[in-house]
Parts: structure tokens; C-alpha cells; sequence
């Protein structure tokens, strides 16, 4: 009997946890991409806890910018994530023009729609090679990480840098297109809808790879809205909801696009709303490419701005390819902000590391943590 | 004193009383006559300084000819499956540069010779222990896990002349030694100190358990098929009959799965597996510890090729022709067409789950191998073979 032996054996295996080991995924551990720490709790291979750590990069990047003046924020923003440059830039440059309150000329909107996508396309695509190592296929990566390339040329194309692209300016853009950019665009485009689906057969026409991302970690809708998660982990939830259809900003309202749900919410879902959006942002760049090509070579894509933003707050929000990022401005009328506060998608959406990843197993943890798409730069700021 | 030639004789060497081979040996023959010309050489020299003395003669005699026959015959099959394995290592990278869209190794004898590099820079390496692992079992476990590979690899035969052992249950004694090394894997996790490595061992241990038993039976439909477990009939049964794969395509493709499981190579290779495990069981090892580990990969993978070779692809033979001139060159070509499939399939397929691949081993695997078992029992009841 138990109770009859001198040592409590039940007491100390129950205060020890002899049967459940922490293991710390990082931060050097081949699935974190960029430096944060998982630890989970496991029981045997069965995950029953876990507990994401970030901060291991943050550089003070809300501080810092209280000492600029406006335009020198924008190539800080590019650092912000550099799989999601245009994006943040993007947000930077809308926020401080709604604070000015002014309207920026037609291409501009139009220019800013096409590189958003195609820095949409070309982050999906970091994700999927991605999930392609951790779920151990090391084609998948390569193959995406081609793919990737012809889109880091178009932002050479557009404006000379592959991926800090300190591309958009308070009231517009910074140049307008280069010659040919149009066709090279189009062309991109077309290859990259045919290259795509050889990528998409090699992992969805595979059980392996599907049955290691079906029906594993269940995110219910009450879930996704209490964690605060957006982008295509609220999409895959059954969550209907995109900033670019349902509160559109520059003229997303004219584009003519599908809004990707699936109402699973398992791992196999939000890869699915990922390769979906790909597709559905190379629909967006032809309209958006059309209508750039419309209002001809002359058209203005930038007027010019006063350097000092009015007192007051602001905020402005746009769909980041990781979900809903924010930017909150304190502007006390001079030259420089008072606060800028960052809401980035990934540190709301890794908060739910937890949920994804308890009662899957070890081998799983990588595969279901790799559709948070994790960027730390924006996540620890 | 008397002329060279007096000295270098070429003797049968299966007239040799010391023979330690029932038939003809190759490697051993070579050996033999090489030890005829040096020492043959050597003891006309010593003659000639010292006519009539009885070193010469011992040199020349029958049991100072086996030994460095042996000694030469063991480096010879040594050299020839380490070559043979660096063959496959280069194959499977220039294969999946192939699939994955780039070139694959560079350096050298169109990329032959980065197997080279990679041996050297691991060799320059610093031989670092860990301060808390246990030295002993973290040492000798690496150490037999490299050595029953090695050992594995030699047994293999790779003609009826090119052969270790030829005994009656040599197709069982490769397939033990070729089964040790999870046991070691899982002993190494455990020593290492390391939540990865052991869960890394432990999954070792649950692969093993998933694939031995399917492996096992489909060993035993084609040495039923054959009527022995001895490696020399079955190849020639073959050859009398019709390639194995015929009547067994199922056992034959269950088999081939069972080897890459067996060989720890994606999908399986879930003990080291990276996005993960870090390394899995290998990663505390470092610098020429793991280039031996990875190596020894690399020649279970070339085994596995082998074995199904000998199983089901005739081994060295070759229809209407036999054993031809040279059997031993018709047999590594075919391992490399079987390894090609092993690399396609590391560069399609993701890894496996560990209840994964226990479910597959289990409801899918064994089945098809009773099966298998099943449909040889009734050819060779029917009297087809």
C-alpha cells in the first residue's frame, strides 16, 4: 500500500510533476523563426501546457520614434517586419495622413494597393516554405522560396530594395512606376498562378502532409474573439471579417475580391485561407495594375504635406498578411509624435500558442505554431 | 637462392589448407595473390642475403598467405562499400538538387567530391563531450550505433563471389545486426542528458516496434519463396524462376517502406527529427561523432537498398544473362535505381507523426505482409514456384 510506506512517494510524484516535463523550444531551436521561446509541457509526446516568451528582440521601437520627425519614421517602419515592409510603411503613411487630413492623389492609392499585394503574396509565401521544413519537406521551401524571389524582383522593380522597401510617403508614393513595371507585374502574376499550384498539389494532393494538418488544433469562434486573434486564423475559424472589404481604406472599396472563410478552424484551415488569399491578391494586383495603367503616365502620385501634424489622436488599421495591424497616434503639433503605438497582429495572435498547441503532440507543436507566421520584429517592436 | 620466380608462385588459393571460405572468394583471392608477390618478393630478397634460411620459406608459407589475405580481403570489402555508401550519399544530394530546383553539391568530380570536404571539415572539428551527460554509455553507444552500421554494410553480399559469410541464416544474421542500432539510439537518448535527445530515443524505440514485425514476415515470404534463408539461393532462385517482385508487389512495396523506416530516412525519421527535436537522439554529438553518425545513415539507407535488391530485384543477376562477367556492378547499379526511389520519396513526402507511423505499422503494414504471406503460402502450395 502507498499510505503504508515512510516516504510519501503519491505527495512528492504529485508536487514534482514527475510524469509531465517542460521542454523550451528556443530560442535557438530550428521552429522558431526569429528569436522567441516556447515552452511546453509535455506528458510523454502529448502537449498539456505551453507558454509562449517574447521580447528577446525588442529594440524600443515606440520610444525611438518620439525623437524623429515624421518622414524619418518611415524606413523604421520597413523594420518593423521585413516580410511585411509595405504593409507597415503603408499603415505608418495612412495614419499621419489621416491625422493631416488630407487625400492622397488616385495612383497613389492605386500604386499602394498593388505593392500591399504583392508584399501580401510574397509573405504568404515565407510562411509556406515555412511550414514546409517544419513539417519536414524541404521542397516545399525551396519551391516557395523561388516563387518568393519573382516578387522580391517587382519591389526592386518598383523601388529598388527587396524587402526594406521605404517605398510609400505621407501623401503618397514615393515615385511612380518604372517603365515596363506594368507588364513585368502582369507577366509575374500570370507565371505565379500555374507555379502556385504545382505547390499546392505537392501538398494537399499528399496525405502525409494533409492528415499532419487536418483536424489538429480546434479553434472555436468564441476562442478566436476572446484571444483577440485576427488575419487567417479568425478567417479560419469561420470568422467573416476582412479590414480590406468590411472598413476599406484607399480604394480597396472598388476592387472586385473574395474574402476567404472556412469554418473548421483547424491547422488544415488556416493553411487553406493562406493559399486562397494568394490567389485572391493576384486577382486584386490585375484590376489595381489596370486601373494604374488608366489614369496614365502624368497622373500625380504624391502631394506634398505640411511637416508638422495638427494636436490631436488618431488611429488607422489595414489587413497586415498576418492579420489586423494598427497604428495609434499622439500628435501634440510638432514635427515629431508624441506617442505612436504599434498593434501588431502576431503579439495578440501567438498569445493563443496555447490553445493551438495543448493536446496536440511534440511532433505537431512546429507544424500548428507555423500558421501563426510569426515575424518577431513587429511582434517585440 | 634461385631465380623471383621460384619464389612468386600463383597457388589455387582454394588449395590452400587454411581456406577459411567453402567457395570461391574474390577479395580473398586478391588478397592471396597480392601477399604471393610481395611476400614472394620479400622472401627472394631475404634469401638471397641469407641463402637457405627459414624465414623465406615461412613467408611464402600457407598460413602467413591466409592471414594478410584476410587482412587485405577485410580492406578491400571496407573500401568498396564505403565508396559504394559515398556514391549514395552523392546520388541522394544531387537527386534532390534535381527535385528541389537547384544544384546540389558542386565541389569536384561533378559534386562527388563534397563528401570529401564534409569528412574533413566534421574530422577538424573539436571533439566536445558535454559536462553532464554520462561519458561511458554517450561514448560507447555512438560508437556501436557507427560500428553495427559498418558492420551491417560489409555483410552485405555483393556477388556469389564478393561475400563475408555464406552461411544457411545469413539473411537472418544481417537482419539482426541490421536491427541493433535502435536499441543503442534509445540507451544514447537516455545518456545524453537531453529532453530532446531522449525523446529522440524513445521514438526510435516506438519506430522500431512499428516496422520490425512487417519486415520480419516479408524476410520470411521470400525465403519461403526460396526455400532458405541462404543469400546465394534466394539470389539464384530467383534467377530460376522470376524476380520476386512479381508474384509480391505488395510485399514489395510494403518492404520498401519498412526499409526507409528501417534506414531512419524522411518520412521516418522521426527520432532525429529537426523542426522539432533539434537533432533528435544526435544532438549532443558533434564534430566527427556526427559525420560518423550521419555516414552511418547513409550506409543503413545503401543496406536497406540492398536488401531489397537481394529480396525481390534477383540481387546480382540479371534475366536470360545470369551472373555475367561482372555480377558485382549489376548489383550496387541496382541498389542506386532503389536508393533513386528513397530520395524521391525524401524530397515529396513530409515526416510522419509518431502515432502515425505506429498506426501505419500496425493496421496497414502487417496486414499486407500476412497477406503477402498468405497469397506466397498459396503459390507455393499450388506448386507454382
Amino acid at each position: 500500500m502507498m499510505s503504508d510506506s515512510i516516504v510519501p512517494v503519491k505527495e512528492i510524484e504529485e508536487r514534482m510533476e514527475t510524469d509531465k516535463m517542460w521542454l523550451t523550444m528556443g530560442p535557438q531551436h530550428p521552429f522558431s523563426h526569429g528569436l522567441w521561446t516556447l515552452r511546453v509541457q509535455v506528458d510523454g509526446e502529448i502537449v498539456t501546457d505551453a507558454e509562449p516568451i517574447v521580447g528577446y528582440l525588442h529594440r524600443g521601437w515606440e520610444k525611438e520614434t518620439e525623437n524623429r520627425t515624421y518622414p524619418k519614421i518611415i524606413p523604421m517602419a520597413d523594420r518593423l517586419c521585413y516580410a511585411a515592409s509595405m504593409t507597415y510603411t503603408h499603415l505608418y503613411c495612412m495614419t499621419v495622413e489621416k491625422a493631416l487630413g488630407i487625400d492622397i492623389p488616385e495612383k497613389a492609392k492605386w500604386i499602394r494597393i498593388v505593392a500591399d499585394e504583392v508584399c501580401r503574396i510574397q509573405s504568404h509565401l515565407m510562411w509556406l516554405a515555412a511550414v514546409g521544413t517544419d513539417l519536414g519537406s524541404y521542397t516545399v521551401f525551396l519551391w516557395s522560396m523561388r516563387e518568393r524571389e519573382f516578387f522580391l524582383d517587382l519591389n526592386v522593380k518598383l523601388c529598388g530594395a527587396r524587402m526594406t522597401t521605404n517605398y510609400p510617403r505621407i501623401g503618397g508614393v514615393r515615385n511612380d512606376t518604372t517603365e515596363l513595371f506594368d507588364r513585368d507585374i502582369l507577366r509575374t502574376v500570370e507565371r505565379f498562378e500555374k507555379a502556385l499550384w504545382d505547390i499546392v498539389a505537392l501538398v494537399d494532393d499528399s496525405s502525409i502532409f494533409v492528415s499532419r494538418m487536418k483536424g489538429i488544433s480546434y479553434l472555436t469562434r468564441e476562442q478566436v474573439a476572446n484571444m483577440g486573434l485576427t488575419g487567417p486564423a479568425m478567417r479560419g475559424c469561420g470568422v467573416d471579417f476582412d479590414i480590406r472589404r468590411d472598413d476599406p481604406y484607399d480604394n480597396y472599396d472598388l476592387v472586385d475580391f473574395e474574402v476567404p472563410v472556412l469554418k473548421e478552424g483547424d491547422s488544415y484551415a488556416r493553411y487553406m485561407i493562406r493559399i486562397e488569399e494568394m490567389f485572391q491578391s493576384c486577382e486584386i494586383i490585375k484590376q489595381a495594375v489596370k486601373k494604374v495603367q488608366a489614369l496614365g503616365k502624368n497622373a500625380p502620385y504624391r502631394v506634398k504635406t505640411p511637416s508638422r501634424v495638427p494636436a490631436g489622436t488618431t488611429f488607422a488599421r489595414l489587413e497586415d498578411p498576418r492579420g489586423e495591424s494598427l497604428m495609434y497616434l499622439v500628435s501634440d503639433g510638432t514635427d515629431k509624435p508624441y506617442r505612436l503605438k504599434v498593434r501588431s497582429p502576431i503579439f495578440v495572435n501567438v498569445s493563443g500558442a496555447k490553445a493551438m498547441s495543448v493536446g496536440t503532440r511534440v511532433a505537431d507543436v512546429p507544424a500548428v505554431l507555423a500558421q501563426i507566421d510569426m515575424c518577431l520584429g513587429e511582434t517585440d517592436r | 637462392m634461385g631465380h623471383i620466380l621460384d619464389w612468386i608462385v600463383y597457388k589455387d588459393t582454394m588449395a590452400n589448407v587454411y581456406t577459411p571460405f567453402e567457395s570461391y572468394n574474390l577479395p580473398y583471392d586478391i588478397g592471396c595473390k597480392l601477399w604471393e608477390i610481395i611476400g614472394g618478393t620479400l622472401a627472394w630478397l631475404i634469401d638471397l642475403i641469407f641463402p637457405g634460411n627459414v624465414v623465406s620459406e615461412w613467408l611464402v608459407s600457407d598460413a602467413v598467405t591466409t592471414l594478410l589475405g584476410l587482412i587485405v580481403f577485410m580492406l578491400l570489402i571496407f573500401i568498396v562499400a564505403f565508396v559504394s555508401t559515398l556514391i549514395v550519399l552523392w546520388e541522394e544530394r544531387k537527386v534532390l538538387g534535381r527535385m528541389m530546383d537547384r544544384r546540389g553539391t558542386m565541389v569536384g568530380m561533378k559534386g562527388f567530391l563534397q563528401c570529401v570536404a564534409d569528412g574533413l571539415k566534421t574530422f577538424q572539428k573539436e571533439n566536445t563531450i558535454p559536462a553532464k551527460v554520462d561519458k561511458m554509455t554517450y561514448m560507447w553507444t555512438v560508437t556501436l550505433v557507427i560500428g553495427v552500421s559498418v558492420l551491417v554494410l560489409c555483410m552485405v553480399p555483393l556477388s556469389s563471389r564478393w561475400y563475408v559469410v555464406d552461411y544457411d541464416t545469413g539473411l537472418l544474421i544481417i537482419m539482426a545486426f541490421f536491427a541493433l542500432a535502435p536499441f543503442f539510439i534509445l540507451v544514447s537518448g537516455w545518456a545524453q542528458n537531453n529532453k530532446y535527445s531522449m525523446i529522440g530515443g524513445m521514438r526510435a524505440a516506438e519506430l522500431m516496434i512499428s516496422y520490425e514485425a512487417p519486415m520480419l514476415i516479408l524476410i520470411t515470404t521470400s525465403a519461403l519463396l526460396a526455400g532458405s534463408f541462404n543469400i546465394n539461393d534466394i539470389v539464384y532462385a530467383q534467377m530460376d524462376s522470376v524476380w520476386y517482385i512479381i508474384p509480391q508487389v505488395i510485399g514489395a512495396i510494403t518492404f520498401f517502406t519498412c526499409a526507409v523506416a528501417e534506414a531512419e530516412r524522411v518520412p521516418f525519421d522521426i527520432a532525429e527529427a529537426e523542426a522539432e527535436l533539434v537533432e533528435g537522439w544526435q544532438t549532443e554529438y558533434a564534430g566527427m561523432k556526427w559525420g560518423l553518425v550521419m555516414l552511418a545513415d547513409y550506409m543503413r539507407g545503401s543496406v536497406s537498398c540492398s536488401m531489397f535488391v537481394i529480396l525481390f530485384l534477383g540481387g546480382w543477376t540479371l534475366p536470360f544473362i545470369g551472373d555475367g562477367p561482372i555480377p558485382e556492378i549489376v548489383f550496387l547499379l541496382k541498389a542506386y535505381i532503389v536508393f533513386f526511389f528513397m530520395s524521391y520519396a525524401r524530397a515529396a513526402l513530409a515526416r510522419v507523426r509518431t502515432d502515425q507511423i505506429l498506426n501505419l505499422g500496425w493496421k496497414v503494414f502487417l496486414p499486407l505482409s500476412i497477406f503477402n504471406l498468405a497469397v506466397v503460402i498459396l503459390l507455393k502450395v499450388g506448386g507454382v514456384f
